[in-house]
Order: C-alpha cells, then structure tokens, then sequence
C-alpha cells in the first residue's frame, strides 16, 4: 500500500475512533441517563432536567475536548515540520505558557469573579501579545533557530512572571486556585466557553492547514524550499499564527494540556509516511481522539476527586515518551 | 542564442564589523544550454553567495541578472522554480520518506496532474540510476545514493538549469565520477548545469567550462585547459599541480603547497 492510500486509511479509522468518543464523552457522567433518553434529549431539547444536562454540561465538554485536541495536534504536527525538529511542540513558542499568565492574572486580579469571561479573555490578551513579542523578536530573521530562542525566552518570561503572581498571591486559597486552574480541566465549561475559543480554534486549524505543502520542501531544508517556490516567511507566519489562534484559545478556556502536541505527531508519522501535509490532518484527528479519550478517563477513574486533565495527558503522555525513545533509539541518531 | 543565465556585473555584501564586507565583486558569467560549467575557487570565495544570488535565494546589490532572458527579480517564485533547480549543499532530510517521495517533491511548482507527476518522477530516478531504490526510506541512504536521491529531486522540478552546491562533497571516488558523468550526461541532454567543486581533478577532466573564482571576483573563465594555469593556482590555492593529457581530457594533480 503506498504511503497517499494508507493516510487515507488511517484519516477515516481516526475520523471513526474520534466520533465514537464524541459520543462516548456525551454518554459518561455522574447522572446516569439511559443512551436513548440522552440522545433524544440533546436532539430534541425535550425533557427538562436530561435536556440541560446533556446541553449545557456534556455536550460543551465533548465540543471543547474535539476543538482543543484537534488544535494541539495541527499545531504540533505543524511546528516539528516547519522547525524541521521532531522535539518542537506548541508550549515551545510560549504562546501557551503567555495565556496561562494571561489566565492566571486574571485568576488574581478578582476580574474572573466580577466577570466569568474575564478568564479567557484575559488568557486570549496573553496569547496576542505572545505573539506580537515573537514575531518583533524573530519575525524578519532567517532561520528556525531565531524563532526557537524567541520562543524560549517568551516562554520563560511568562513562567518567571506567572511564578511571581504565584508568590504574590494574598493567601493559600488564591494561590492553590491558580495551581489548580493551571493543571487544565475542561469540567464545567459551557456553551459560552465553546463560542469564545471555538471561532479562534477553527480559524487557527485553517491557516495551520494552509502550510501543508509548504512543510514538505521544508523537509529538504529552508534554501531548498525556496528555490521550488516556497515563501519560507509566510509559512512561518502562518505556522505562528495558527498556533496562537488555535493553542491560545485553547489554553484560554481549558488551562494548560500538555504533551498531545508532542506525542500525537510522533505516533502518527510512521504510519503517514514521514510528509508532514499528510501527517497534518491525521494528526489534528489524532488529537481530537487523544483529548477525548483522557477527558472520558478523567471522569471515569476517578468521578469524585475531580482528577485534572493535564495531569493525565502528562501522566500518560510521559512514559509513552519513554517508550517512544527506548523503541526509537537506534533510527534517531 | 539567450543563454540559460546571465549575470552582469552582480555585486553583493554582508554586513561586517566595520560597515559592509564585499561577498560579489562585479560579476559576470553566463550558462548557457547543454554544458557543464564547474565553479571553483578556495572556501569563502563567494561560490555558494554567487549559486543562491543567481537563482534568487538572495537579492543582489546592483548589477543584473536574467534567467532565460527575463529579469529574475521579476519572475514569480513559483515560474522561477520551473526554470531553475538548485540542490543546497545542505544534504538533510528532516522525516523519514521514501526516495518516490522525495523526488516527487521536486514536482511542487508544477500544477499537473498525479500521472503526469508520477511519469517525472520515474524519469528522473531512471536519469540517476535509482529505479531500484524508490521504494528505500532516503534517510537510509548511504551517501552516494544520498547525493544522486537530491539530484533526481532537481530533475523531478523538469527545469533546463540545474545549480548544485557541492554534490560531490563527501563521496568516495567512484561515487563522485558516476555523479560527474551523470551531470555531463544531463548536460548533454541540453540542460545547463552550473556545479561547484573543490576537486580540480574532476573539474579539469569533466566540465566544458570552468569559472574561477576568488576573494569574490572572477579571476578567470573558460576552457579548463585555459583557466586553470600553473600561475593561477598558484595565486588563487597557493598551490602547485602536474599537468597531463590523454584522451579523456587534461589530467591535473594538485602536488603541494608553496611554502612562505
């Protein structure tokens, strides 16, 4: 089979596996409706108490997981291909890290209280002006590397300035709301969340969709891409951009969700055949289906202790890592 | 008849410590279809600033430059690659692909179809002798295969000017003749091809022109055999060399440095 007819097969298998825990994230909660009751109550909006539940909690939920996952994949799967580095993932350009802070001051400052969509809107400020900050920093310089070590130093600005906030805090219950608001969860988030980061995510996706060709003649390296007609600068614009958009409005709403980015690519490149517009939309369906599938775990392993969903994306992403290194040692030198 | 590629009086510069430090004193040279031009000189002379001027990976400072008589500056990114091929010294290939794959690359400036593409990219891996390893991932390779896998590449682009930065870099020797005599078999077919080398050996005996060049000017260009004189090398490499003739073409050893 070539490589063209098996990203198709792995393409529809995902859009499969990613519908299914659509689903399954619609059916699994703490009140135990029967599948049928659900599904017409979300359909018909029929049946008061199922209705609301099914409306207002599950189905933003589920939403939220598909929108944000799939942004965290196309967003990983684009920046390892245009960094040409298979260790480049969204965090590395600190677009994540700036809306955390963005979150986090908000969090402080008491304006999530006065205003619930302070949070996001604040955490979406911080990822705007994370990329203002990289694009001044590295925006006209040629090269991958200006861009890593832009990204490197927004990211450690936002840590040492979240870590402040942190230490300013007024008490202990200010501070542990922030550390736990930065472990990531995407429990009770509503409709109004969805229509906050969904435009953003969706237009994000869009443009990381637009660098697919563009990506493969960078497989060959920038000097090479540019004389087979490749605008190396628009693909990185592109590329920061989509990141900012689809990442940033992620973290705005969810907190901060790590290693799907990382891993989600990674897993899939073998079987998609090493061109990253081929490994793009696998992996954007890729990590639909990943952050579907921790969310689902989250409430089912531990329904009352409120486990967070970063902790398990790192829990579970960190030892695959460590699989993934021990199996690929020898092919990575 | 137009040639391929003509520079007039290209100068370039980099920004030094001290204001600009000139990299492309006043060049000219053209390419014309059908033969096989060799670019020498010592390292930092200006050969790879000169390949990526010419094609327009860089902007010149002044003077002008015309690819198949249009101005390049003008020519869209897109026609510019359907005009001229380059392979970057840079020999990387950042994922895991097969060598089909990687030569269809090559097909990206071109709007046709997946059987047309196809039929290229066959062409091309016919061209270099790799019919047999397309279905190889690149990144195993070993280094000749390498070398010919990014050339196929270019000629996947089907453009009549090929430029190649140092292909023959690394390779043993059997791997860098087969590799000069699959340029000259190229050039034969009616491309232009501009390549440079450090091995004045190959050089001599294969190119049907050779520019030279040093300290970012065009010290001599020409005929091998009228280029690549006792006193130029001596002056340009600091080196002396033996010269021969036989039926394949001049012959020239480098012998030793000259000493003071």
């Amino acid at each position: 089979m070539t490589a063209a007819a098996r990203t198709r097969l792995v393409i529809a298998a995902l859009g499969l596996l990613t519908a299914a825990l659509f689903a399954g994230s619609l059916l699994v909660g703490p009140a135990g409706f029967g599948m049928g009751e659900s599904l017409r109550a979300l359909l018909s909006g029929q049946g008061d108490a199922i209705a609301l539940v099914m409306r207002e909690i599950r189905l933003p939920r589920a939403l939220l997981a598909l929108l944000i996952g799939a942004g965290l994949g196309a967003s990983g799967a684009t920046l390892q291909g245009y960094l040409r580095n298979p260790l480049a993932e969204p965090g590395l350009l600190g677009i994540s890290g700036a809306a955390a802070l963005g979150a986090v001051l908000a969090l402080y400052t008491g304006l999530s209280v006065a205003f619930p969509l302070a949070l996001p809107l604040s955490a979406l400020t911080g990822a705007i002006a994370a990329t203002v900050l990289l694009q001044g920093l590295a925006g006209s310089a040629p090269g991958s590397i200006s861009l890593i070590l832009a990204g490197v130093a927004v990211s450690s600005l936002a840590g040492a300035l979240t870590s402040l906030v942190l230490n300013l805090s007024p008490n202990p219950f200010a501070a542990s709301e922030i550390v736990y608001w930065l472990l990531g969860s995407l429990a009770d988030r509503s409709m109004a969340h969805v229509w906050l980061a969904g435009p953003f995510i969706v237009a994000g996706i869009a443009l990381l969709a637009l660098t697919g060709r563009a990506l493969d003649a960078l497989t060959l390296g920038e000097d090479a891409a540019a004389s087979m007609g490749i605008d190396i600068r628009r693909t990185r614009t592109l590329a920061v951009l989509g990141t900012a958009l689809a990442v940033g409005a992620g973290v705005a709403v969810a907190g901060s969700i790590g290693f799907i980015g990382l891993v989600v690519p990674h897993l899939l490149r073998p079987i998609t055949g090493g061109l990253p517009s081929r490994l793009l939309p696998a992996s954007a369906l890729g990590g639909a289906a990943l952050l579907l599938a921790a969310d689902l775990a989250v409430r089912l392993i531990a329904p009352d202790r409120d486990l967070k969903l970063g902790v398990l994306t790192a829990l579970v992403g960190a030892p695959f890592f460590f699989w993934l290194v021990w199996k690929g040692r020898r092919s990575l030198t | 008849m137009t040639p391929l590629l003509s520079l007039e009086r290209v100068t370039t510069s980099r920004a030094a410590r001290q204001g600009r430090r000139t990299v492309l004193d006043a060049v000219s040279c053209a390419i014309a279809a059908g033969e096989l031009v060799g670019l020498l000189g010592p390292n930092g002379a200006g050969k790879t600033t000169l390949m990526r001027t010419a094609i327009g990976l860089a902007a010149p400072e002044s003077g002008r430059i015309r690819l198949m008589g249009d101005d390049l500056g003008r020519l869209p990114p897109s026609e510019r690659a359907r005009r001229v091929a380059y392979i970057p010294q840079d020999r990387s290939i950042a994922w895991p692909v097969t060598v089909e794959t990687l030569v269809g690359l090559g097909r990206q400036p071109h709007r046709t179809t997946e059987a047309e593409n196809r039929a290229a990219v066959a062409r091309a891996l016919a061209e270099t002798g790799l019919e047999a390893l397309g279905h190889r991932l690149a990144t195993r390779l070993s280094g000749g295969e390498r070398a010919r896998a990014l050339i196929a590449r270019a000629l996947a682009q089907d453009a009549p000017l090929l430029v190649a930065d140092e292909p023959m870099a690394g390779l043993d020797p059997a791997h860098s003749l087969a590799l000069m005599e699959t340029l000259r078999r190229l050039a034969r077919g009616g491309r232009g091809i501009l390549v440079s080398l450090h091995d004045l050996g190959l050089a001599a005996r294969w190119c049907d022109r050779v520019i030279l060049l040093a300290g970012g000017r065009i010290i001599a260009q020409g005929h091998p055999r009228a280029v690549l004189t006792p006193e130029r090398l001596a002056a340009v490499y600091g080196i002396t060399a033996h010269f021969a003739e036989d039926d394949g073409g001049l012959i020239l050893v480098p012998t030793a440095v000259l000493g003071g």
